[in-house]
């Protein structure tokens, strides 16, 4: 790890935990400082940076993953928390090269510009359609009040949800 | 951000964690959620010696009636009170409360025990186990003890709790024929602390208010209790001029600060009119009605 690395003295380093996860289907294992976060066990031990870090203050979502099925703010989750458990990343969304309806809703509605909040949004939504495959426009606004977008707005983003929701119910033109 | 260093344990069983606890007096923290403990270790505003997780714990999450209370589990996270059909139908308070803490995300972490064993009188949870006379039940060195809420808050950040004694189950009272409940919370943007809440709970009997409990969120150094505000509904006739009067003490006693998210003036103010909201709602659910 890159923390781990500008450690200046190995006395100042530690306390260490193993922790044993299964991301995205594959079973992980590590030895890793107590305090580590997910989401840099996700990003600097695994190398998966499609999670973003954003705010690192739990607000803004860009660090959102699934925790056993749950959608959940990567940066105020221990590591070692998620031991024993399945995490599911942007990168377990899209199988054999074929993109997953959220992934293509957002595509196909324009539902990002920058793209950084994009991974955390769609993996709130995957959860949300897990629980709930024909959401209103107001529990999708609901379901997505705790990701922020800061350029786009969230007209299609919304759009982008709907279409999601509509591709994953077997469901053609809109 | 990253927290400071700490010994992690994860212990299987409540005298465990107990014990490690108390080997660290005072200077181990219980994690269960960690939606509120995580962000103050990152800005340094606690750094605990050590971490005790308790959510490997087996029987701590549940929600369910036995005897005469509803009994919640520490463990039980915010998402699953809003999920719970039996929360949304006889306590409808814990879900209008549980529905507006933070955000969806971090209500799938966040528990429903952090957020009354916290003490951050922002929390909004408090007030509404002030208003419905619930008891915590917390487990420590020499066993199972039973604190009242109202007795539970002492200072911001501080509670009735000794530091090797863990939250383990909260308690609320049965809801009898004619209770009603609501909370408002008032905030600035969405998943944000409140500018201030209200909890309201009570009972009618024949047209009469037979009794009432109110909690305020965010306008003192704790949750605040506001007796005389609830007193001055009993045998009073469910309506407008009671509840004015109601929530007129309610604002004597609260003691908000100026801040970010406004003036004190205008949180008095918005206490006022949000005792008077949840009044209305309460009575309206205390006649049946949504």
């Amino acid at each position: 790890m890159d923390e781990a690395e500008a450690m200046p003295a190995e006395a100042e380093v530690g306390p260490f935990a193993r922790v044993r996860v299964t991301v995205n289907g594959a079973p992980h294992e590590a030895e890793v400082e107590t305090r580590t976060l997910l989401v840099h066990f996700i990003r600097d031990v695994l190398h998966l940076t499609g999670t973003h870090i954003g705010c690192d203050t739990t607000n803004c979502g860009a660090c959102t993953v699934l925790l056993d099925g749950k959608a959940v703010k990567s940066c105020t989750i221990l590591a070692v928390q998620a031991e024993g458990r399945q995490v599911r990343t942007v990168e377990g969304l899209a199988e054999d090269g074929k993109l997953h309806p959220v992934q293509e809703g957002f595509v196909e509605e324009h539902g990002l510009q920058c793209g950084f909040c994009t991974p955390g949004m769609m993996m709130t939504t995957v959860a949300l359609l897990a629980k709930n495959p024909n959401p209103s426009e107001d529990e999708i606004r609901h379901a997505i009040a705790g990701n922020l977008c800061r350029c786009t707005g969230y007209v299609n983003i919304v759009k982008a949800v709907q279409y999601a929701a509509q591709k994953s119910r077997g469901g053609g033109s809109k | 951000m990253i927290p400071p260093r700490f010994e992690y344990f994860a212990p299987s069983t409540l005298d465990e964690a107990v014990e490690i606890l108390g080997r660290y007096g005072g200077e181990a923290k219980v994690l269960a959620g960690g939606q509120s403990l995580l962000p103050v270790m990152k800005l340094r505003l606690a750094e605990p010696k050590a971490l005790v997780d308790i959510n490997r714990i087996p029987d701590l999450a549940y929600i369910r009636e036995d005897g005469g209370w509803l009994r919640i589990g520490a463990t039980t996270r915010m998402n699953d009170v809003n999920d719970s059909n039996l929360a949304k139908r006889r306590y409808p308070i814990l879900t209008d409360a549980a529905s507006v803490i933070a955000d969806p995300l971090v209500r799938n972490m966040g528990t429903v025990g952090g957020n009354i064993s916290h003490g951050d009188p922002a929390n909004d949870l408090p007030a509404c186990m002030l208003a419905l006379g619930a008891q915590f039940a917390v487990r420590g060195p020499k066993g199972t003890r039973t604190i009242p809420a109202a007795s539970f808050y002492l200072d911001t950040f501080t509670t009735a709790l000794e530091p090797d004694e863990i939250l383990t189950e909260i308690q609320i009272p049965k809801p009898r024929t004619g209770q009603g409940n609501a909370y408002e919370k008032l905030e600035k943007r969405a998943g944000d602390f409140p500018i201030v809440g209200v909890a309201i709970n009570l009972f009618e009997s024949g047209r009469k208010i037979e009794s009432a409990g109110i909690g305020l969120t965010a306008v003192g150094p704790t949750a605040l209790h506001a007796k005389a505000a609830a007193d001055s509904l009993v045998g009073q006739a469910p309506g407008d001029a009671a509840f004015r009067r109601a929530a007129e003490l309610a604002m004597q006693i609260a003691q908000p600060v100026s801040d970010l998210r406004g003036p004190a003036e205008y949180k008095r103010a918005m206490i006022g009119v949000l005792a008077q909201r949840a009044l209305r709602t309460a009575s309206k659910r205390a006649g049946g009605g949504a």
